[in-house]
């Protein structure tokens, strides 16, 4: 008996776990496009314009182009658990952190023949100013107590000129092939570098997790921000600082971002990504009112968003009507998370797994 | 005390914000500032005041090349005391429009994001005396509401580079797509010449028709879709350049030949000098010109005004090109590139 309680307490833990939502989405967009049309998961190898080995499919499409979105949805979760809000600036500080590693590469000339700095020096440059930025976010909601979507909104609307100003509204186009390989391939590998930072990020934030206090010291504060202080820990620090990490988050996205086409846009770079980022956050399963958050959740969550984003390409949805198909997403996820529809939904369940064990006892 | 402090923080914070949002869109606040700084240069007031609507100019290279052109030419030195509003949204234009009525200048240039909702704001200027010059874009209202427009012939340009898609006579044309902002004039124009040809001849195949916004990363990601899912293609008709190199990015990566001599025809719009140094280099086929320097047209048709007479045209359509990467030369580059 005990053993058999045992079982259906771990079964019944996958369905209560959070991972379960963007599993199962991930699942029946998988199971969708597997009865449509197999193909879509046909990965073939072949050689790029520069002879370099390469491998393509729908499948690698997604790791592609979902990593920037896993990265940010690292930080996005942070920010959602420690503040309760979310940062709509990314997009904007996207632009912004890739527009300064442009300016530290090509320095005045818009069309350099060569660096003028090493990347890593670009990117270092750009990821303090993108923190500097993730800190003004974090000094408003933080200390001035602003609603982080209200203290974000600032950045949101200026971002852009912003970026714009910062190369005095040219168009830098960097012709150095290496630059290339941080959004394409690097010679000889033919899986997508944008996946392997992603990966990176990944394990660097897991073991961040594992070893340091930081999550824990992130929900405290999430779930009850007084008395998380009365246990002498500085919530107002905490809230800051993960801000400062989101900013990171956004410079690593921004490299990868400019590296695709090794130029910026302004105006349109990583246009409207905060609103997935945040999705990605809410498909993980995490209370977009902050508290407890899983981490996995959320970057499953995101490379989730770029399956349906991809699918929607490959069955030719107009691209102007794929935020109204992600809108149908958050629909659902809000009536799922709704209190009235999880008591709901709980009740139902006991009542499933009173019947189940009842029904056991009596067949012993 | 403390809550006092708070909502002082927070109004101030407001007003950042404020600030924030004029850095984007709407630079009307600092320009009425060097306007009128302009004004006090001039102190015997002969300057025209000309209050100029225009679109981002961060929204691509063809009207960062437009700003440029209308900052050059309506200076205090030729004897103009201008104003500017930038807006991508339509309601923020015409909120600009109705303040630069207020501000009582002789003129009004605008490029509008959208066609529609113009009419009574332009009844309003005409009540003020206030003559309106379009340019780059046309609204729908009624011609006796402006001056002038001064027009790049989007279905022209369409049209241009479709024949000379035809000229280069494959057996089969199977095209991706690639649309600017749905609804706008550029899209508008350069889609429906594509779409009536296609629907004429039966070797002309529409392989994906996707807008991607002027967007080069959506672009990237339309032609990596295609590839992926192995559709046949050999012309790529991307309504901008930007979008373009996003498609040519995704052809690269798989390795696919693209340009004179290779096994797609890459076609672009808006003449930017980086486009037309990739035709030049063979990377690319055709880009087709859409003229953003319209100021000196708007000069010479206020001078006319000014004269007491009426532009002999309502509708002026500036001259465009379309460039071949066979026959383009260093000095095209030179003079059209933007």
């Amino acid at each position: 008996m005990g053993k058999n309680k045992n079982k259906t307490g771990s079964f019944m833990g996958i369905f209560r776990n959070q991972i379960f939502i963007p599993l199962a989405a991930l699942l029946i967009l998988a199971l969708f496009n597997f009865i449509m049309d197999p193909s879509f998961f046909k990965i073939t190898f072949g050689y790029n314009s520069v002879g370099n080995p390469v491998l393509s499919g729908y499948l690698i499409t997604i790791l592609d182009y979902g990593s920037e979105l896993a990265i940010l949805a690292i930080g996005m979760t942070l920010v959602t658990a420690a503040s309760g809000g979310q940062d709509i600036s990314v997009g904007a500080a996207i632009a912004i952190a890739g527009s300064v590693m442009l300016r530290v590469l090509c320095g005045t000339n818009s069309r350099p023949e060569t660096l003028q700095a090493p990347i890593i020096v670009a990117f270092l440059v750009g990821c303090i100013v993108a923190m500097l930025f993730g800190a003004f976010n974090g000094i408003l909601v933080a200390y001035f107590r602003v609603q982080p979507m209200v203290a974000t909104l600032i950045l949101y609307t200026a971002g852009r000129s912003i970026a714009a100003w910062i190369n005095n509204n040219e168009l830098p186009i960097i012709s150095e092939p290496s630059f290339g390989y941080f959004g394409g391939f690097i010679p000889g590998v033919p899986i997508p570098t944008p996946f392997f930072i992603a990966v990176g990020c990944m394990i660097v934030t897991f073991l961040v997790l594992k070893f340091t206090t930081l999550g824990l010291y992130t929900q405290a504060v999430g779930i009850n921000e007084s008395s998380s202080r009365l246990n002498g820990l500085n919530p107002t620090f905490i809230k800051f600082f993960s801000f400062v990490l989101l900013g990171l988050c956004v410079a690593v996205a921004g490299l990868i971002k400019v590296s695709r086409l090794s130029t910026i846009n302004y105006s349109v770079i990583a246009k409207d990504i905060e609103m997935d980022a945040i999705l990605a956050v809410a498909l993980g399963g995490n209370a977009l009112s902050g508290g407890k958050f899983n981490m996995a959740s959320s970057i499953l969550g995101a490379y989730v968003i770029q399956f349906l984003t991809t699918t929607l390409y490959k069955f030719n949805v107009q691209s102007d009507a794929l935020p109204a198909y992600k809108a149908v997403v958050v629909i659902v996820l809000v009536v799922m998370s709704a209190p009235a529809v999880r008591e709901k939904l709980s009740s139902f369940m006991n009542k499933m797994k009173t019947k189940k064990s009842g029904a056991k006892e009596v067949s012993m | 005390m403390k809550k006092k402090l708070l909502s002082a923080v927070l109004v101030l914070a407001m007003a950042a914000g404020a600030v924030g949002c004029g850095g984007s869109a709407e630079e009307a606040p600092n320009a009425d500032a060097e306007g009128s700084a302009a004004e006090a240069d001039a102190s015997d007031g002969e300057l025209i005041k000309v209050g100029i609507i225009n679109n981002d100019p961060n929204e691509s290279g063809y009207r960062t090349a437009n700003d440029a052109d209308m900052h050059a030419m309506f200076t205090p030195e030729n004897g103009y005391d201008a104003s500017f509003a930038y807006s991508l949204k339509n309601d923020e234009q015409i909120a600009a429009a109705q303040k630069f009525i207020q501000d009582e200048v002789d003129y009004l240039l605008i490029s509008a994001a959208d066609t529609a909702g113009w009419d009574t704001v332009l009844q309003d200027a005409q009540a003020a005396g206030i003559r309106v010059i379009l340019f780059d874009r046309t609204i729908d209202a009624d011609e006796s509401l402006y001056a002038a427009s001064i027009v790049s012939d989007m279905d022209a340009e369409g049209q241009t580079a479709v024949d000379w898609l035809a000229s280069q006579g494959l057996d089969e044309y199977n095209i991706i797509h690639i649309q600017g902002v749905m609804g706008s004039a550029a899209q508008k124009g350069r889609t429906g010449a594509l779409d009536a040809k296609v629907a004429e001849e039966d070797n002309w195949n529409i392989v994906t028709q996707q807008t991607a916004e002027w967007n080069a990363e959506k672009a990237q990601q339309i032609v990596q879709s295609v590839i992926d899912a192995g559709t046949e293609f050999n012309v790529i008709y991307a309504e901008n350049d930007d979008m373009a190199k996003g498609a040519v990015a995704a052809l690269d990566a798989k390795g696919i030949t693209h340009g004179v001599d290779g096994d797609v025809i890459i076609m672009g719009f808006d003449t930017n000098k980086w486009a037309l140094q990739e035709l030049q280099a063979g990377n690319w086929n055709y880009d087709g010109q859409c003229n953003p320097f319209q100021a000196a047209y708007i000069d010479e048709v206020i001078d006319t005004l000014k004269a007491g007479e009426e532009p002999a045209e309502k509708v002026i359509v500036m001259e465009e090109k379309g460039f071949d990467a066979a026959t383009i030369t260093a000095d095209d580059v030179e003079n059209y590139g933007i």
